[in-house]
């Protein structure tokens, strides 16, 4: 028997039953479509988060204090102290750090920001003025605080769009005074809209001198990070090694794994972040499969439902020549569709969805999400689907290529 | 006519075992039937009747004793060469006319070239031929499920007809049958042997249907009753 004619005869059967099959395919269509969602979702959050990653400097390099996670409760052991002012004063001397070209400490907490009746809950950042040529952020009204505030522990804030607009409302902030920890703070600038940016969301921050945050508002005397640019890209390697040299000599550290800090270069954190991304989006992409699974043991008791029903068929065509290869074709061929056209279909369905979320993403939250259609995860939605048919269309179609032609017949 | 038959059984047993106890369904048949033939076999329901069209029509095997067809033991056909030769060179007729209800009535009677190793661009002068040959040229792409009992049997004769075998095998053909429309469906077969020349295997429990071969071999529990040329034909 030719394959058109196998094919045809299988189109056949399947049509007898639209409605069932259809709804047999359903838990194909969700696997396939859940693996998409997943695949493309997961690749555009992966590239924005790079893409963000990237935005902050290719010279960037990143001083956390406390021991690199390698887990998620290693998390917690950031949180430390060591890194303090005297660390900052021995990297930035040349001998120690050559290459050094700028290095700031960053301060950061929640804490309740007030204006009259008003409060919000903004971040509050301690940096030096260095953070607006940083992260590209400069104020769109008044000013940013000058080295001259860091050095003076000036009460001076740059606030974000969204504080302003809770604290202020329409009214002129640059000039007022919010309360935060029982002392007022002159409002100097107001950030432009700006959006989330990896951790950060730049609407719902107020930026001061470092010095002035860990003394009025954090009481603290130590870094909860630092960030350093080094004088090019060529040499943020060296940087990165001249950085952790200085810093075990300063904490008296020999022994490179008791580190008390840890220190990320741009392309550590890209790729960093490209693995955690990698691994969570194949274990969601794993879960999703296993729907695929269960969409396959459907299409199997439907397909032996199919050739319990169509037992006389079967009997019918042996008798008119049809070989047990015949017959095996044709159920598989019908289990191979079926799947197949689910996953065509979940293709679809995935996609539209994913595009879905993305105009939202991108409308709605403000994020520069771009769509991306995974031809990976197509394919091998494709593949797979039509795979679980041949697997779980296989025992059915094998029951019908074993029927006896008379007992066939004789079946009522 | 040549000197050895199309068919030939010799002591042919079946014994259908379930759960241990052997029914015997066929207790050791012989004879022969040459090409050409129209014989009829008869014998009350049980009698083994259909058991023996079964297997002379390659759809089921023998437990005991051997079948020959064209001087040929069926044990040593494989279930593949079983199935081509049941294509090529057989034909049947049932009694629940198994027609394909979704199917028009130009495509069931294609289902068996579609296993046959006919050109496909043969298939439907064929088809169209068996078609008319039934005398139902005007109900050609008609949907099968929409057809009289009589429309259904004589579009399931025209399939058996479609690759032109050598022997029709029609079981009980007019058992779900009014006698008229029976009486064309036997009248087709009559035709078929006396203007073609086909050998015809025809099972009934009616006499009057059984008359119109030209032998009548009768069984009962198994066993060859009598084998005997229908008088006055």
């Amino acid at each position: 028997m030719i394959l058109k004619h196998i094919f045809k005869t299988a189109v056949g059967g399947l049509s007898t039953h639209k409605s069932r099959s259809l709804l047999t395919i359903l838990g194909i269509v969700i696997g396939v479509a859940a693996i998409m969602i997943v695949m493309s979702l997961g690749k555009g959050a992966q590239d924005l988060i790079l893409s963000q990653i990237q935005s902050i400097g290719s010279k960037t390099i990143a001083i956390v204090p406390g021991r690199q996670p390698k887990g998620p409760a290693d998390i917690i052991s950031t949180f430390t102290d060591s890194l303090k002012e005297r660390d900052i004063v021995l990297l930035k001397r040349k001998e120690n750090v050559p290459y050094l070209a700028e290095i700031m400490p960053i301060v950061f907490g929640t804490e309740v920001a007030a204006y009259g009746n008003e409060t919000y809950r903004p971040t509050i950042i301690g940096v030096t003025p260095f953070f607006a040529e940083i992260y590209n952020i400069y104020p769109a009204e008044g000013e940013n605080f000058t080295d001259d505030d860091v050095k003076s522990y000036s009460q001076v804030a740059v606030i974000g769009s969204k504080v302003k607009t809770e604290l202020f409302g329409d009214e002129n902030a640059v000039g007022k005074k919010v309360k935060i920890k029982g002392r007022n703070f002159r409002v100097i600038g107001v950030l432009p809209e700006k959006g989330q940016l990896s951790f950060l969301n730049f609407n719902d921050i107020v930026i001061m001198p470092y010095t002035t945050a860990q003394s009025y508002v954090f009481g603290i005397k130590y870094f909860n990070r630092l960030v350093a640019q080094a004088d090019s890209e060529a040499n943020v390697p060296q940087t990165a090694a001249d950085i952790k040299a200085t810093l075990r000599n300063s904490h008296n550290i020999t022994d490179p794994s008791k580190d008390d800090f840890f220190v990320e270069t741009q392309a550590q954190a890209l790729e960093t972040v490209g693995n955690i991304t990698n691994v969570i989006k194949l274990f969601l992409a794993a879960v999703a499969a296993i729907s695929l699974i269960v969409g396959g043991i459907g299409i199997m008791n439907i397909m032996l439902v199919s050739v319990t029903e169509r037992t006389k068929e079967i009997g019918l065509r042996k008798a008119l020549g049809a070989t047990n290869k015949d017959i095996l074709s044709q159920f598989l061929l019908e289990a191979v569709i079926l799947t197949g056209l689910g996953g065509i279909i979940g293709i679809i369905f995935g996609t539209a969805i994913s595009f879905g979320a993305s105009f939202v993403l991108t409308k709605f939250l403000n994020l520069a999400w771009l769509f991306a259609f995974p031809l990976s995860a197509a394919f091998l939605g494709i593949g797979v689907s039509a795979a679980v048919g041949l697997l779980f269309g296989t025992y059915p179609a094998y029951r019908a290529s074993q029927f006896s032609p008379t007992e066939a017949l004789r079946y009522e | 006519m040549s000197f050895t038959p199309l068919i030939e059984v010799k002591n042919l047993q079946k014994i259908y075992k379930d759960g241990g106890v052997g029914t015997a369904a066929l207790r050791g048949l012989s004879f022969g039937i040459e090409s050409g033939e129209f014989v009829s076999i008869m014998g009350p329901s049980g009698s083994g009747k259909s058991t023996l069209l079964h297997i002379i029509g390659f759809l089921d095997r023998q437990t005991g004793g051997d079948y020959l067809f064209e001087n040929r033991s069926i044990d040593g056909y494989s279930d593949e060469e079983l199935a081509r030769v049941r294509n090529k060179k057989m034909g049947f007729v049932f009694q629940t006319f198994n027609i394909l209800p979704r199917l028009t009535v130009l495509e069931n009677v294609k289902l068996p070239l579609l296993y046959s190793d006919t050109k496909e661009s043969l298939w439907d002068e064929k088809a169209k031929q068996a078609v008319e040959a039934v005398g139902l040229g005007h109900r050609m792409n008609h949907e099968s499920s929409k057809l009289s009992g009589g429309e259904k049997q004589r579009v399931a004769i025209a399939r058996a007809l479609v690759n032109d075998p050598q022997v029709i095998f029609a079981d009980e053909p007019t058992g779900n049958l009014d006698s008229k429309s029976g009486q064309t469906v036997t009248s087709i077969l009559q035709r078929l042997n006396s203007d073609e020349k086909r050998t015809i295997i025809l099972v009934t429990h009616e006499t009057a249907v059984a008359e119109h071969a030209e032998r009548i071999i009768r069984i009962v529990d198994g066993k060859i009753e009598s084998d005997q040329p229908v008088e006055n034909k």
